[in-house]
């Protein structure tokens, strides 16, 4: 385990200010388009709109996850401070994703079921996955040391990712088991081009999210290192 | 024979920690008495109907198990950082997986001594007829609280040494052992039942392959929690 | 300083360690020669025992290096632990376990053979007769000797000692006293963090001051150590224990 190192600069931010302009007008472009071309469903008419934000956010959720996996790895092997704020970034950003997918579920469960939650396998482990990344950003806020947190929300972040298939296997055999589940009946191809634009456009977001959060850790990290070179004074 | 010298230390922990919790006992009692008085409650809860009770006897039983359970492992850093022998602890040359190994053997039968009890009494206040395939019932019981035992004894090590312990622990374990939970209580549900369907077995599977992914993923990083 | 790195007992450059906002630790630089016994001194929260822990493999560096017999602290752990004895300011014993007990758990963590004679340590700090007693009901100064004869069992090179006066009677520093000047003599060495010098008379070499996390004075001992072996013998018997 390597110390964290007392270079890091705090980075600049222009490109990036272009970067979000244009992929959330992206997303409202892709949004438009499946607004435009998808038909309304037989069973839930317009309703179905709201799967184009709620699928993709649920795709991208999976991706953050993913991304704190493995910067979580890339921290515990080379003790890069960077890869600790990414990671704690893409926990963030993944936590509001999933947040997103667990009340657009919610919103379409009421009309679909009649009732705002229903035990669904796919519903439950959001939730359980929501819970996890709660833990994980609440750890990260009671923990002051910089490579302590690290250590141990990578730590913590490795095990949830490990996980995630563990809890999506248990809850669907545990509500299969018992009813068959309710899944999305088969779409017409249509509405996966939407889908899949939909991902895409959400992708860059996600990027454009991550990165604001990661240059605002680094930029709180780079401060506390100037204030750490004043304090040192002189030191090398 | 570094491999020897490390089974010594597992041990030397494993002793030290159960010895502790035997000379006082409160520590033990209490938490039987807590995982009781839970049971109590949910028979509260879910009223006097012999039926209903039996129902919901398996999933009483393993949240009484986990509310219980959750008290014994913040206890098992306790008695490090009581008077700083952690730093003692840290300081003897030698891998650190023995220290969460040992602790794991301690925990394992500070738990399981624990779920015992807290079984027995729940057979007798949920009314629970014992079912003929009750040695897979105990399959179920130690595997379920292998996951938990580990875990909790993995999460302790980092809640314990933080502020709000009381609350971060149960807040980061109880959502990584929803895979547990499940698996456990309805492979009970369903021996208790008789096990018409033939489920039990896929939810021993289950655990079983949790136990050995979490196991080996909290070994490896256990150095990186408590050494730093 | 002429002497080659790895022949530094003890050594520390431009160690700095911050708790949150607050830099503790904010560059110290020292080294410590086999043989030498150097008293640590400063006012409360100068970082004093901020070092310490960080040569004790107990704390990370937030910037700087530390290294024991040329073993870095936070790299070469196992080799620094293998060095070093360290006496803390918390005793950091089980109090539901006796004396004995406590001492063959180190005995066993420490990886040394299962018939170590444990009493004789144990007589010799003089808890001989609360062998089979458990910690709970020890005084401090009851369990500073325990500590002491955990210490032992170490046969370390390097002792680092936090304030290892307190709450000890006169014979229990005389002891300590007698601990410290063996390890001297035989080539160890000392870094002792002391609040008051009086009960360290004639045990250092010299001082080293820290003053708001900084080394701010180094300087002979008021009173020079008194060495009862000449130090060429001493530096002879450190050779020949390598």
């Amino acid at each position: 385990m390597t110390t964290v190192a007392p270079t890091l600069e705090a980075p600049r931010a222009g490109r990036w200010t272009a970067f979000g302009v244009v992929s959330i007008a992206l997303l409202v472009a892709t949004q438009a388009f499946a607004f435009v071309s998808s038909p309304p469903d037989e069973n839930m008419g317009q309703l179905e709109k709201i799967l184009y934000v709620h699928v993709p956010a649920a795709w991208v959720m999976f991706v953050c996850f993913a991304i704190v996996l493995v910067y979580s790895l890339l921290f515990l092997w080379k003790g890069r401070e960077e890869d600790d704020l990414v990671a704690a970034a893409a926990a963030e950003a993944g936590a509001v994703f999933n947040g997103l997918t667990l009340i657009l579920g919610m919103i379409w469960g009421k009309p679909a079921w009649g009732v705002w939650w229903v035990w669904d396998a796919r519903l439950t482990s959001t939730l359980v996955l929501f819970l996890v990344f709660v833990g994980y950003l609440a750890l990260r806020a009671f923990v002051e040391d910089p490579q302590r947190r690290g250590q141990w929300s990578a730590a913590v972040g490795i095990l949830g990712a490990l996980n995630v298939p563990i809890v999506w296997m248990s809850v669907t055999w545990w509500r299969t088991l018992h009813q068959m589940p309710s899944s999305m009946q088969s779409m017409a191809k249509i509405y996966w081009l939407g889908m899949f634009a939909n991902f895409g456009a959400m992708l860059l977001v996600m990027a454009y999210f991550i990165r604001r959060r990661y240059e605002a850790a680094a930029v709180a990290r780079a401060a506390e290192h100037a204030a750490q070179a004043a304090a040192l004074g002189g030191l090398d | 024979m570094a491999f020897h010298d490390d089974l010594r230390r597992v041990r030397a922990i494993a002793w030290k920690d159960l010895t502790t919790e035997r000379r006082s006992k409160a520590g033990f009692n209490s938490v039987v008495a807590l995982g009781v008085t839970i049971l109590v409650l949910f028979g509260f809860a879910l009223g006097p109907d012999a039926q209903a009770l039996r129902d919901a006897a398996a999933g009483a039983l393993w949240l009484a198990v986990l509310f219980a359970g959750v008290l014994a492992f913040n206890r098992s850093y306790q008695v490090e950082l009581e008077s700083g022998a952690l730093d003692q602890l840290l300081q003897y040359p030698g891998p650190r997986w023995v220290i969460y190994v040992g602790k794991l053997i301690a925990n394992s039968l500070f738990v399981g001594l624990m779920l015992v009890i807290v079984v027995a009494v729940g057979i007798a206040l949920f009314q629970v007829r014992i079912p003929s395939a009750w040695p897979a019932l105990i399959a179920v019981f130690a595997l379920g609280a292998v996951g938990l035992v580990v875990l909790g004894t993995f999460y302790a090590a980092m809640a314990s040494r933080s502020r709000a312990r009381e609350v971060l622990l149960p807040l980061l374990l109880f959502p990584m052992l929803v895979p547990v939970l499940l698996a456990a209580i309805s492979a009970s549900k369903a021996l208790l039942g008789g096990d018409l369907m033939h489920e039990a077995g896929a939810w021993v599977k289950l655990l079983a392959a949790y136990d050995l992914i979490f196991m080996v993923a909290t070994l490896w990083a256990f150095e990186y929690v408590i050494e730093v | 300083m002429v002497i080659e790195q790895s022949e530094l007992a003890i050594q520390a450059q431009g160690v700095a360690r911050r708790f949150g906002a607050r830099w503790v630790l904010r560059g110290v630089t020292l080294a410590v020669e086999p043989g030498e016994i150097v008293g640590l001194l400063g006012a409360n929260g100068s970082g004093k025992t901020t070092l310490l822990r960080i040569f004790g493999t107990l704390l990370k560096p937030s910037a700087g290096a530390a290294r024991i017999y040329g073993h870095d602290v936070v790299r070469e752990t196992d080799a620094v632990r293998a060095e070093l004895a360290f006496l803390a300011h918390t005793p950091g014993h089980y109090d539901d376990l006796t004396a004995r007990e406590n001492l063959r758990f180190a005995a066993e963590m420490l990886g040394q053979p299962a018939g170590t004679n444990l009493d004789a340590a144990l007589e010799r700090v003089g808890l001989g007769h609360v062998i089979n007693e458990r910690v709970r009901g020890f005084s401090a100064g009851m369990q500073r000797r325990l500590g002491l004869a955990r210490l032992l069992l170490r046969h370390a090179r390097v002792l680092f000692l936090d304030e290892p006066y307190a709450n000890l009677d006169a014979a229990g520093i005389a002891l300590m006293n007698q601990v410290i000047s063996e390890a001297g003599q035989a080539g160890g060495a000392a870094l002792i963090v002391l609040h008051e010098l009086a009960p360290a008379a004639g045990m250092l070499d010299r001082t080293i001051t820290i003053e708001n996390g900084r080394v701010s004075a180094t300087g002979p001992a008021p009173v020079p150590r008194v060495r009862i072996v000449p130090p060429a013998r001493a530096a002879a018997q450190a050779g020949g224990r390598r």
